[in-house]
C-alpha cells in the first residue's frame, strides 16, 4: 500500500501544547500505537506515550482518538480511513507529556479498598457459577478509560467523592466474593460514594475488555447500599431485631 | 557542565521491578515490622510483563489428575530443561509451588473451578499431568492484580516510572541503585542495604517477539556491570505460536491454551505434521520441539501463506471456544479481522523468555555480590535449557518470595548503609545527561532496530558457528557506533532518552548471547546449532557463566550440580515418578 | 461457561469510523420522551375515560376511582405508578440523565465543571434508590393489564380478536419483560446473595437470578418496547373513542 494516513497528535506539557500534523505510510493492520512508533522512530523521538504489551492485555495506551477514549494497540488505523486521526491524552488526569497523563490519583484510591477477608483458609471450595460472576471483573486491565470517561470525575471533579468505575468494579470483586466476609457498604455508601454515578453507562461503552460496569457491578452495588441505608422496611426491620449493621441478605457462609 | 543535584531516598530494601517476583519478594520483604521497603519500577504498577502470560500457573496439587505431585513436577522440569538446571532450585519450586498458588486463592485470586469447587487445571506442553491453575487466558493479569494489590495494603513504597542506570556497589557490598524519574527527568538515590532485582527478561532483542516495551533486561545488565555473574546466557526460548499477520502483530503471543484446549497444528498440506516430530506428546509437546518443528516445516516448503503454520481450535465449538479462551477470540477479531471460533489461524515462533540470567543461590536467590538478590525471569537455574509452559509464574511466586526472605534475613545481619562515593554519582549524571549533547549522533532506535536485525540473523531459532561469529562481529561494530547515540528535546518524559539505556542494556547482554552460544557446541533444548545437531552427554556436565570487569565478558565453565540419589532415582524408571505410582490407566 | 450477562466483541465494522455529534442521541431522546410526557400529561389531565367496550387504556387500569364511585381524572390514581417506575427504572435514569440534565451529553465529553452535582446522594433524586417500591406497585398494575388483555378478547357477542386485543396483549407480554428484567428485581432474586452454591447445589434463587440476568442484558430494548406499546395502546383506544377509527375485528 502507498496510502498514507494523516494524524493530530497533541504534543505539549503543563505549560500547555498543540496539536501536531504527522503523515504516516499505511501498512495492513495497522493500529493507531504503530502509527506513533514511526512518527517516534523516524521524526520524533522525543514523542511520549505509555505503552508496555501492545497485544490489549496491560492497559497501558489509554488516550482519546477523534474523541473516543481508545486503546492505541487495538484501535485499528483503517477505521479512520479518509479522516485525519486525532490522539489526544487522556483528558481527566493532570498532564504530564504529550500522551503522557498523570493517572497517580488511581493509586491512592486503590489503597483504600480493603482486601478479600477470607471466611476460609484456602484452598477455597468455591463452584464456577459462583467464580463467573466475579470473574468478570478480574478482567479488568486497569486503562483508566472509565475513570477518562466518568462524567463524575472528568466534568464535575468528582474525586474527593468518587472512587470511579474502575474501583466500583474493584469493590464488586470483593464484595461478592463467595468467600469475603469484610462489609463493604459503607464504604460505597460514603468515602466510594457509589451514589455520585447517575448510571449513564458511559464506562461500559468506554471498556476495551466489554466489562458490564454498570449493570453488573454499580448498579447491584447501589441495589446494596439501598438495603442498607434507603430502603425503610429493611431498616425498620434490622432496627427492631437488633442488627444494626448486619450485611443484609448477603449468607458468608463457610462451605463444607 | 552544570553541577547537578539528585534527591536521596534511604530504604533497606528496594525491589527493581513491580512484576510478579518483584512484588511478591516485597510482600515478603515487609513481613518485618519497621523495615522499610520500596518498589521501583520503569513502568506504571500492574503493567509488567507479567500480564501477558495467559495460560496458566503450574503447581502439581492433583485436582484433575491425582496421582501428581511434586516428583512428577520437578521429573517434568528437569527433563525439559535438559538437566542443566539448578536440581535443587527445581526441587525447592516443585515442592513450593502449590502454598505460593493457594496464597494467591486467599488474597483474592479467582481461579476456574472443577465440578468439585476445587481449582482446575489444565494440560499444557510437557506437564505430564493436567496441571495449570488458570483463569481463562489471563492467568498472569489474575498474579499481578493480585500481587499489586496486596503489595499497595502492605505498607510497601512503590515509585513508578524510575529508570534505573546504575547499581552501587562500594566495598564489595550493595549500596543502592541510581537513576531518575521519567516524569521530570531528575535524578535519584535509592541508598540500600539490599537490593533485589526482579526485572525479567531481555525478549526485545529479537524482531519478532512476544515480549512487551519492558524487556530490555535493565536489571540484569545492571548487575552484570556491577560484578554479578550470568549464566545460561546462550539459552533463549522461541514460543512456538505466535501471531504472524497482519505485520503490526507479528510476534504477538498465542496462549499455549489453545494446544493445551486441544487445538491443532497443521501445515500447508493439512497434515498434522507433529506427527513426525513428536508422536507421542503431539501439539503438547515441549516448546523447544513445537518451534523448531514449525520452523523445519516452513523451511520444508509447507509453511502457511505468511511463514508459518496453522492452528485450529474451531472444532471445539464457539461457546467453549469463547468460555476458554476469550482473550485469543477477542484479539484474533480485533487485530487479524478473523474468527477463531470459525476457521485455523496462522502461527510462528516468537522469542518468549530467556532462561539464561544472573546466577543466584537456590535457597536464598542470593547472587555473588553481597546484598544482591534475583528473582523471575532475571534470575537464572530453574529452567535449565528449556522453560515448561506455566512454569513462569509458579518461578515468580517461589523465588520472589525466597528472595524476598532472602533479602529480609540478610538485612537483619548486614551493616548499616554502605557509603556512597560522590565522584562515582557525579560521573553517572554525566553519562547519563551525554546523549543530549551530541551532536548528530545515531537515532536510538535504529540501534535497536539494527540489534534486533542481527539477533534474529545470526542467533535466533536455528544457529551456527559461522553464522554466530559473522553476528558477534556485527554486534561489536554497532555497539562502537551506539557510543554516540544522542537525542533531542527536553528531559521531561523522553523516551528517547529512555531507548538510549535500554539498548545499552541489550547490546551488553546480545554479546552475552552469543559468546555463551558460540562456546556450547552441541544442541540442547532451545539451543540448537545446526553444525552441532546432536545432544551430547558431556555438556550435560557444564553450565558457561559469564562475567563483565568493564572492558570485556569473561566466559567460564562451571559444573552442574549433581542430583542426590534420592532425586537421582526418580529418573530411573522410564517414565514420570506419577505414572509409576499408578497401577490402573489415567484417570479421565 | 462464561456467564452470558457479559457483553461479547463484535465483528469490527469494516470501512471507517464516522464522526458523529455527540448531542444528536441525547436530542433524540429529549424529543421522544419529551413527546411522550406531554401526551401522557393531556390525556391523564383532559380525559375522564379510558373503557371503549372491552378495551381499557392502560392508563386507566386498573379504575381505581370507579371502584370509589368517583373519578375526576381517573387515569391520576393510576398513571403515577408507571410514570414513577420508569423515572426510577437504571435504564431510563441513563437515558434522561443524558437527555434532559446533560450530565453528561455523551461520553468523554468536555462539558464545563459544575460543581454542584451531587449525583443520586440529595433528595429529590435519591428517590431513584427506591426503585424496588415502584417495582412492587408496578407489578400490581401488570397484574391488571393482563386482566384487561385477556378481557380484551371477549366482545359481547364472545370471544374474538380485533387489533385493540392485540395491541393490548403486545403491551401486557412487552411490560412483563420490562418489569421482570428490571435490576431492583434481579437483585431481590438473587443479586444480593454472594454465594449460590454453598449450601450445596445450585439454588432456585441462582436460576431466577441467572435467568433475570439474561432479560436484563435487553432492559433498555423492553423499556422502548414497552413504552412504544403503551402508548400505542392508548392512542388506538383514544382514537376509537373520539371516533376518528374504528375497531378492526379480524374473526
Amino acid at each position: 500500500m502507498s496510502e498514507e494516513f494523516t494524524l493530530r497528535v497533541w504534543r505539549g506539557d503543563k505549560t500547555g501544547g498543540e496539536e501536531v500534523e504527522y503523515h504516516v505510510p499505511a501498512e495492513t493492520g495497522m493500529v493507531v500505537l504503530d502509527a506513533l512508533h514511526h512518527i517516534q522512530h523516524n521524526e520524533a523521538p522525543d514523542l511520549a506515550v505509555r505503552w508496555n504489551c501492545k497485544a490489549a492485555h496491560c492497559g497501558s495506551c489509554g488516550a482519546e482518538v477523534n474523541g473516543q477514549p481508545k486503546l492505541l494497540c487495538k484501535t485499528r488505523m483503517d477505521d479512520y480511513v479518509g479522516q485525519t486521526v486525532s490522539v489526544k491524552p487522556m483528558q481527566t488526569f493532570p498532564i504530564i507529556k504529550d500522551l503522557v497523563t498523570d493517572v497517580s490519583w488511581n493509586y491512592q484510591v486503590a489503597k483504600e479498598i480493603p482486601m478479600l477477608e477470607p471466611t476460609a483458609p484456602a484452598p477455597f471450595n468455591m463452584q464456577q457459577i459462583d467464580a463467573d460472576r466475579v470473574q468478570e471483573f478480574h478482567r479488568c486491565i486497569e486503562c483508566f478509560l472509565c475513570q477518562d470517561t466518568c462524567h463524575v470525575l472528568r466534568n464535575h471533579e468528582g474525586q474527593r467523592q468518587y472512587f470511579g468505575p474502575r474501583f466500583m468494579i474493584k469493590i464488586a470483586e470483593f464484595e461478592m466474593h463467595p468467600m469475603d466476609g469484610a462489609d463493604r457498604v459503607p464504604l460505597l455508601a460514603h468515602e466510594a460514594g457509589v451514589n455520585m454515578c447517575n448510571v449513564t453507562k458511559c464506562c461500559t461503552e468506554v471498556c476495551p475488555q466489554h466489562i458490564r460496569i454498570t449493570d453488573n457491578a454499580i448498579i447491584p452495588l447501589k441495589e446494596r447500599v439501598a438495603d442498607r441505608y434507603y430502603d425503610p422496611v429493611k431498616i425498620l426491620l434490622r432496627r427492631l431485631s437488633g442488627k444494626k449493621n448486619a450485611p443484609t441478605g448477603s449468607s458468608h457462609k463457610v462451605s463444607q | 557542565m552544570a553541577h547537578e543535584s539528585y534527591e536521596t531516598l534511604d530504604y533497606d530494601i528496594i525491589i527493581i521491578g513491580a512484576g510478579g517476583s518483584g512484588l511478591r519478594a516485597a510482600v515478603e520483604a515487609s513481613q518485618v515490622p519497621g523495615l522499610k521497603v520500596a518498589v521501583v519500577t520503569k513502568s506504571l504498577l500492574g503493567k509488567a510483563h507479567t500480564v501477558m502470560a495467559e495460560g496458566g500457573v503450574a503447581a502439581s496439587f492433583g485436582n484433575l489428575d491425582a496421582p501428581d505431585g511434586w516428583q512428577t513436577h520437578f521429573y517434568d522440569t528437569m527433563r525439559s530443561g535438559h538437566f542443566i538446571n539448578n536440581y535443587r532450585m527445581a526441587e525447592i519450586f516443585a515442592k513450593e509451588a502449590p502454598e505460593r498458588v493457594l496464597e494467591l486463592e486467599s488474597w483474592g485470586a479467582v481461579f476456574d473451578r472443577t465440578k468439585e469447587g476445587r481449582i482446575m487445571q489444565r494440560p499444557f506442553g510437557a506437564h505430564t499431568f493436567r496441571r495449570l491453575c488458570h483463569i481463562g487466558d489471563h492467568t498472569g493479569l489474575e498474579l499481578i492484580r493480585t500481587m499489586q494489590y496486596k503489595s499497595l495494603h502492605s505498607g510497601i513504597d512503590v515509585f513508578q516510572e524510575v529508570t534505573m542506570t546504575k547499581l552501587l556497589v562500594q566495598d564489595g557490598h550493595v549500596a543502592g541503585a541510581f537513576g531518575y524519574f521519567r516524569e521530570d527527568g531528575r535524578f535519584v538515590l535509592f541508598r540500600a542495604r539490599a537490593v533485589v532485582l526482579a526485572t525479567g527478561g531481555w525478549g526485545k532483542i529479537f524482531k519478532v517477539t512476544s515480549n512487551s516495551w519492558e524487556s530490555t533486561g535493565d536489571g540484569a545488565a545492571l548487575a552484570f556491570r556491577a560484578g554479578a555473574d550470568m549464566m545460561d546466557m546462550e539459552m533463549v526460548q522461541f514460543h512456538p505460536t505466535g501471531m504472524v499477520w497482519p505485520p503490526g502483530v507479528r510476534g504477538i503471543l498465542v496462549t499455549e491454551g489453545v494446544r493445551g484446549e486441544g487445538g491443532l497444528l497443521r501445515n500447508s498440506e493439512g497434515e498434522r505434521f507433529m506427527q513426525t516430530y513428536d508422536p507421542e506428546r503431539m501439539e503438547l509437546s515441549s516448546r523447544d520441539v513445537v518451534a523448531r518443528s514449525i520452523f523445519k516445516e516452513v523451511q520444508a516448503g509447507r509453511g502457511s501463506p505468511h511463514g508459518g503454520a496453522w492452528l485450529d481450535i474451531s472444532h471445539k465449538g464457539p461457546e467453549y471456544v469463547k468460555a476458554k479462551l476469550p482473550g485469543m477470540y477477542e484479539q484474533f477479531l480485533t487485530l487479524a479481522d478473523l474468527d477463531i471460533t470459525k476457521e485455523p489461524f496462522e502461527v510462528a515462533p516468537t522469542c518468549h523468555y530467556t532462561m539464561g540470567g544472573l546466577r543466584v543461590d537456590p535457597e536464598t536467590c542470593a547472587t555473588n555480590i553481597p546484598g544482591l538478590f534475583a528473582a523471575g525471569e532475571v534470575a537464572c537455574g530453574l529452567h535449565g535449557a528449556n522453560r515448561l509452559g506455566g512454569n513462569s509464574l509458579s518461578d515468580l511466586l517461589v523465588f520472589g518470595r525466597r528472595a524476598g526472605l532472602g533479602a529480609r534475613e540478610y538485612v537483619s545481619g548486614a551493616p548499616d548503609f554502605a557509603p556512597v562515593d560522590q565522584a562515582e554519582l557525579e560521573a553517572e549524571m554525566d553519562r547519563v545527561l551525554e546523549p543530549f549533547h551530541r551532536e548528530n549522533g545515531i537515532n536510538p532506535y535504529h540501534v535497536h532496530e539494527k540489534l534486533q536485525e542481527i539477533m534474529t540473523n545470526h542467533a535466533g531459532i536455528m544457529r551456527s558457528g559461522p553464522v554466530l561469529e559473522e553476528g558477534l562481529n556485527k554486534l561489536l561494530e554497532l555497539k562502537d557506533q551506539a557510543r554516540n547515540m544522542s537525542i533531542n528535546g527536553s528531559r521531561i518524559y523522553n523516551p528517547g532518552w529512555h531507548a538510549v539505556f535500554d539498548v545499552e542494556n541489550m547490546l551488553l547482554l546480545c554479546e552475552g548471547i552469543i559468546r555463551s552460544a558460540l562456546e556450547r557446541k552441541e544442541s540442547r533444548g532451545a539451543h540448537w546449532r545446526t553444525d552441532y545437531p546432536d545432544e551430547l552427554p558431556e555438556w550435560q556436565k557444564i553450565n558457561f557463566v559469564e562475567s563483565y570487569d568493564g572492558e570485556g565478558i569473561r566466559i567460564r565453565t562451571e559444573p552442574v550440580n549433581e542430583m542426590p540419589e534420592d532425586l537421582a532415582k526418580l529418573f530411573t524408571y522410564g517414565k514420570a515418578p506419577g505414572l509409576v505410582q499408578q497401577s490402573g490407566g489415567k484417570e479421565s | 461457561m462464561a456467564q452470558p450477562l457479559e457483553s461479547r466483541p463484535q465483528a469490527r465494522p469494516q470501512g471507517s469510523a464516522k464522526p458523529k455529534a455527540y448531542w444528536v442521541e441525547p436530542l433524540i431522546t429529549m424529543l421522544i420522551l419529551g413527546v411522550w410526557v406531554l401526551y401522557s400529561l393531556w390525556e391523564v389531565f383532559f380525559h375522564n375515560n379510558g373503557t371503549y367496550q372491552n378495551y381499557i387504556s392502560p392508563y386507566f387500569s386498573p379504575g381505581v376511582g370507579k371502584w370509589f364511585g368517583w373519578h375526576l381524572l381517573d387515569a391520576l390514581y393510576v398513571a403515577w405508578v408507571p410514570f414513577l417506575f420508569r423515572f426510577s427504572c437504571y435504564y431510563y435514569r441513563k437515558e434522561y440523565y443524558r437527555g434532559f440534565f446533560w450530565d453528561p451529553p455523551g461520553c468523554a465529553q468536555g462539558d464545563k465543571p459544575r460543581p454542584r452535582y451531587s449525583g443520586e446522594t440529595k433528595w429529590p433524586l435519591a428517590i431513584n434508590n427506591l426503585h424496588r417500591y415502584f417495582w412492587y406497585l408496578a407489578v400490581i398494575v401488570l397484574i391488571f393489564l393482563w386482566k384487561d388483555a385477556v378481557q380484551a378478547f371477549f366482545f359481547k357477542n364472545g370471544f374474538g380478536v380485533g387489533v385493540g386485543s392485540l395491541i393490548l396483549l403486545v403491551n401486557a407480554v412487552f411490560l412483563t419483560f420490562y418489569t421482570f428484567s428490571c435490576h431492583a428485581f434481579r437483585h431481590m432474586v438473587g443479586g444480593k446473595k454472594d454465594c449460590y452454591s454453598c449450601d450445596g447445589k445450585p439454588t432456585a434463587s441462582y436460576k431466577l437470578w441467572h435467568k433475570v440476568s439474561q432479560w436484563n442484558v435487553f432492559h433498555g430494548t423492553w423499556a422502548w418496547a414497552s413504552l412504544a406499546s403503551v402508548w400505542a395502546a392508548d392512542l388506538y383506544i383514544r382514537l376509537l373513542l373520539m371516533g376518528v377509527i374504528h375497531d378492526v375485528r379480524l374473526f
